[in-house]
């Protein structure tokens, strides 16, 4: 057994463990959440000093025949972009665990299944990355639904069952097409070289042009379902406002992540010929999706809607990068996807606690937070800061890199893509105008600060954003060679530099 | 001087056992006090179909025409449909046992001073046992017949027997005697048209037996309209059975109107021994000129799937919705027809026993679904379940998810199976068509999920009886083995694979 498997499988025994816990006992259920789920943190991280980054095959490969009448094998491996949204998950999960100590008290079938549900999950997400087997990945990706289902439905507010219904539809309806699409490369792969799921096998695959296509649009709505693009957007913004905090970090920072992993080793390894010819529609609509999402940001009223949306955005330059085609773009955009991660962790978990403190989450309610609760305040801004793309902050290095690579190929797209950058400016800046400045609006003089368990939650995410900010190194390196051979593999070369006279 | 027929023993043995206990079972109904009667008759079902089973493993590797004089094929497809046939019986026949569905005395008139007394007294009769014996014979003959006359009397064995035991549910009689008879007015309308074709095919290939008529196809020797008109006409008779549009319109009323173990195990056990008889009929007898039927199959699939799913989001009632799902699931099924290949074989064997089980648990727990007056099968009521009772409403949801064929489950693994059969012989367009009704399919089984578990418990009345023993162990056992179909379903698959393989 790998060490990878080790770790996809810890949270599982922790969630049996959490099974056998006293179910009035709260507190004791939450440690031991929260003290596993810092562990398995550690052990990825253990797991990703062992990683060779001069290797740019697949590492800690595990591979147990599972159903062997369609040859379908239980098999798991890490390349450098599996590896960062793995540590990602797992380090995303203590801190969601810790930051919202108290949002299960309150919902419908008390602690112990909601950490359960969240344990399960982690499971699968770290799943869902590591698996080299197309059947495998597709069963990951569709029994993710399951926890986070119940995880809104069970434990939201509002809205919340509609919420979960309209999500688990949506994700339903793409994982069916894609469903549609496996089989068809299954059959293909039956008559070209004999039944496999196998990745790479399924790489070197010859298909004819029409069949490519089609096969490549089922891979593609699912992912783009899921990491959402407009049009495909319409569950997203609903999910965030009904789940808990914590579950839209998970949700947002990590599950719709899962789309546009997709898209990179599915997408494009598997389909080259396809994503080529897809790509300049792929990338108008991924630009219409960072102004679109920016704009609808703009006029939210809503904290948690606001961010909803300006996810959207964000996903529009990951899409951007990923299918410019260039290892610039590429690498931005699975650096982006990482900081992606801890920037909307920082801004749903402090509006978390913002809505908490003020039992609304209507924007206009806030005001001169700054003066009442200077740390929470802080926090927030600098989460805002990090999602303008404020240089000196993570998310401005992959900004940045998804520009330049996609300027290389497709200077228009990447023109108008800048575009949403000033627009963030503003989706950012008023909100926090609104909400931290200003004089303080009746009903906010009493808030109190973050508690010191709170501030434990979020320092690191904001050490993150800092750091990454500044010396992304660490991380572009794992990213890197990787992304060069997503790219490469897909026969494409980065367009060299023209001057002209 | 007459010759006697020789007979095969050991290969009719499975049968001939089902058949012998269903006559001692008339017998024992006849002559034992009331007070015994339950426990022997219970008692002579189980061992008869396990000593069937038993029987059917020794002779699982035996192959023979001529076991009943060309009557009867004994192949390694049909002895693993009538293993699942046992299995599933097995399970459902203890839902069965819980004898409080079923009336005490069918002859009393609904609502008779009669009735009242017989109730009082604990009168209560035990001929569903035989009954369901006979039921069961008549399946396991259904998918062996190797021609059109067997095929004809194995056919109205197991109908008679369910015709009557669909009427006999102890609360709503008039609902279920209705259903009852719709049952059987249409069935005997259906019967009719199989009648009718095996006419037309033995008019076409001057033989009743199937292995005849698929060298008559072969030869096309006749006059293919009779060819064609046969299959039609045949098709409408067993298409009946499977419950596929637009031959599907008793479905829910009985499914609805008949006691709910009887719903279970018909939904069940029917559905592989019909469809047992279908893939023989096709893939054997007219497999030669598929491009006929093709057509016509792939239409009354594409609009099965898509009318079950859509019509079942209407539903009120779990038992009608179950219903429509029965009637999406045919359309599935028919995909398996459709790919005529032997992974299409292997994956219909597959989805069959994989569908049966589940079905039979989720129908042994809609009948724990009580208030005062008996079962509870309105959706509104069934609110807030999941608070009151989270296990069985888990299993309950868990059986719905194998339903919608979420990965994990053994119904994604049989739709995978089957969709991916009927990729690889090109019909690519059937199973995109599986994968969207699917999607919707999908919307009302979350629906009952969100009911179960998302809302407050509106009234007390409902509530989830704790089951007898015997229910106990069929609900636990038929939903143990979903799980492990959907975690680790090699050993069924590879063995379903192993015995996809008819002879002619």
């Amino acid at each position: 057994m790998s060490l990878l498997t080790t770790i996809g499988l810890m949270p599982l025994i922790a969630a049996l463990i959490i099974g056998f816990l006293p179910k009035l006992n709260d507190e004791l259920i939450k440690r031991v959440a929260f003290i596993s789920t810092t562990l398995i943190a550690i052990a990825s991280i253990f797991l990703a000093t062992g990683f060779d980054r001069s290797q740019t095959g697949f590492q800690f490969t595990q591979s147990n025949s599972w159903i062997s009448a369609f040859n379908i094998n239980y098999a798991v491996g890490i390349d450098g972009i599996s590896l960062v949204l793995i540590l990602l998950s797992t380090i995303l999960v203590p801190i969601v665990i810790l930051a919202t100590w108290h949002e299960s008290d309150v919902g419908r079938w008390g602690s112990k299944v909601f950490y359960i549900l969240i344990l399960v999950l982690e499971t699968l997400m770290i799943g869902v990355f590591a698996a080299t087997d197309l059947f495998l990945f597709y069963v990951f990706f569709e029994a993710m639904l399951i926890p986070v289902y119940f995880l809104i439905g069970g434990y939201g507010s509002g809205e919340k069952s509609a919420a979960a219904v309209k999500f688990l539809l949506y994700s339903l309806f793409g994982g069916l097409l894609m469903l549609a699409s496996i089989i068809g490369i299954y059959v293909i792969a039956g008559n070209q070289i004999g039944a496999t799921f196998d990745l790479t096998q399924l790489a070197k695959l010859q298909i004819d042009d029409t069949t490519e296509n089609l096969l490549f649009l089922g891979f593609f709505i699912a992912f783009a379902i899921k990491a959402p693009l407009v049009p495909f957007h319409t569950w997203l913004p609903d999910a965030a406002k009904s789940a808990t905090p914590g579950t839209s970090v998970l949700l947002l920072g990590v599950l719709d992540k899962v789309g546009t992993y997709g898209m990179i080793r599915f997408c494009i390894t598997l389909f080259p010929d396809a994503s080529k010819t897809f790509t300049p529609y792929i990338i108008t609509l991924a630009v219409i999706s960072i102004l679109y999402g920016a704009f609808m940001a703009i006029g939210q009223k809503e904290i948690k809607g606001l961010i909803a949306f300006t996810s959207i955005s964000h996903f529009g330059f990951i899409t951007m990068g990923i299918f410019a085609m260039t290892t610039q773009g590429m690498s931005g955009a699975a650096l982006y996807m990482v900081n992606h991660g801890f920037s909307t962790a920082a801004l749903f978990l402090i509006a978390g606690w913002m809505i908490k403190r003020r039992n609304s989450s209507t924007i206009s309610d806030f005001g001169g937070l700054q003066r009442v609760t200077p740390v929470m305040a802080w926090m927030f801004f600098i989460a805002g800061m990090s999602s303008l793309a404020l240089p000196g902050l993570s998310s401005f290095v992959s900004e940045f890199l998804v520009l330049v690579g996609t300027y290389a190929r497709y200077p228009v797209a990447a023109i108008i893509g800048t575009l949403g950058i000033v627009l963030a400016a503003l989706y950012v800046l008023i909100p926090v105008q609104k909400t931290l400045h200003g004089p303080i609006t009746p009903g906010n003089e009493n808030t109190t600060d973050l508690s010191l368990r709170e501030k434990l939650a979020i320092a690191p995410v904001v050490a993150v954003i800092i750091a990454m900010g500044f010396y992304p190194k660490p991380v572009l390196d794992l990213i890197n060679p990787t992304a060069e051979k997503v790219v490469t593999t897909a026969g494409f070369t980065d367009p060299a530099p023209q001057v002209r006279k | 001087m007459l010759t006697a027929p020789q007979l095969t023993y050991s290969l009719l043995a499975p049968m001939m056992i089902i058949f012998g206990a269903a006559v001692i079972g008339v017998l024992v109904e006849a002559f034992v006090g009331k007070a015994r009667r339950a426990a022997i008759q219970l008692t002579l079902t189980l061992g008869a179909l396990t000593l069937s089973l038993l029987q059917l493993w020794s002779i699982r590797d035996k192959f023979s025409t001529t076991a009943a004089v060309g009557a009867v094929v004994i192949d390694r497809a049909g002895i693993f449909l009538q293993g699942s046939i046992l299995i599933l019986a097995i399970v459902a026949v203890l839902l069965v046992a819980d004898q409080d569905n079923f009336v005490s005395k069918a002859s009393a008139i609904p609502g008779s001073a009669e009735e009242a007394e017989s109730i009082k007294t604990g009168d209560q009769q035990t001929e569903i046992f035989p009954l369901f014996l006979f039921a069961v014979v008549g399946m396991m003959l259904f998918p062996v017949s190797n021609d059109l006359l067997t095929l004809f009397v194995a056919l109205e064995v197991f109908s008679l027997p369910l015709y009557l035991l669909a009427g006999l549910s102890r609360r709503r009689r008039l609902l279920s005697q209705e259903a009852a008879l719709k049952y059987f007015l249409l069935g005997a309308y259906s019967s009719a048209f199989f009648l009718f074709g095996a006419a037309f095919l033995y008019g076409f290939s001057g033989t009743l037996s199937i292995s005849g008529i698929a060298q008559a196809v072969e030869a096309g020797a006749g006059n293919n309209i009779f060819v064609l008109l046969g299959i039609v006409f045949i098709s409408v008779g067993l298409l009946f059975k499977i419950s596929a549009v637009p031959f599907h319109s008793w479905t829910p009323d009985v499914y609805q109107g008949a006691p709910t173990p009887i719903t279970g195990f018909m939904a069940a056990c029917t559905k592989v021994a019909a469809f047992g008889a279908i893939l023989r009929m096709f893939y054997v007898g007219f497999a030669d000129v598929y491009t006929e039927w093709r057509p016509i199959i792939t239409t009354i699939a594409v609009i099965t799937m898509i009318f079950g799913s859509v019509v079942a989001i209407a539903q009120r009632d779990i038992k009608r919705m179950l219903a429509y799902s029965s009637i999406a699931h045919a359309g599935f099924l028919l995909t398996g027809i459709v790919a005529l290949n032997k992974d299409g074989l292997a994956a219909s064997l597959f989805y069959l026993f994989a569908y049966g089980m589940a079905t039979i648990a989720a129908f042994g727990i809609i009948s724990l679904v009580r208030n005062s007056a008996g079962e509870v099968t309105d959706l509104n009521q069934w609110v807030g379940l999941g608070k009151r009772s989270p296990l069985i409403a888990g299993a309950f949801a868990f059986l719905l998810l194998t339903f919608a064929g979420i990965p994990l489950t053994g119904g994604f693994v049989g739709k995978f199976a089957i969709f991916s059969a009927a990729y690889q012989s090109g019909n690519i367009g059937v199973v995109v068509v599986g994968v969207l009704s699917s999607a919707i399919a999908a919307f009302f089984y979350i629906r009952v999920i969100i009911m179960m578990f998302f809302s407050d418990p509106q009234n007390d009345s409902v509530s989830i009886i704790i089951p007898t023993v015997k229910s106990r162990i069929a609900i636990s056992t038929a939903t143990i083995t979903s799980v492990a179909l959907g975690i680790a379903p090699s050993l069924v698959l590879n063995t379903a694979t192993s015995f996809a393989n008819f002879i002619k």
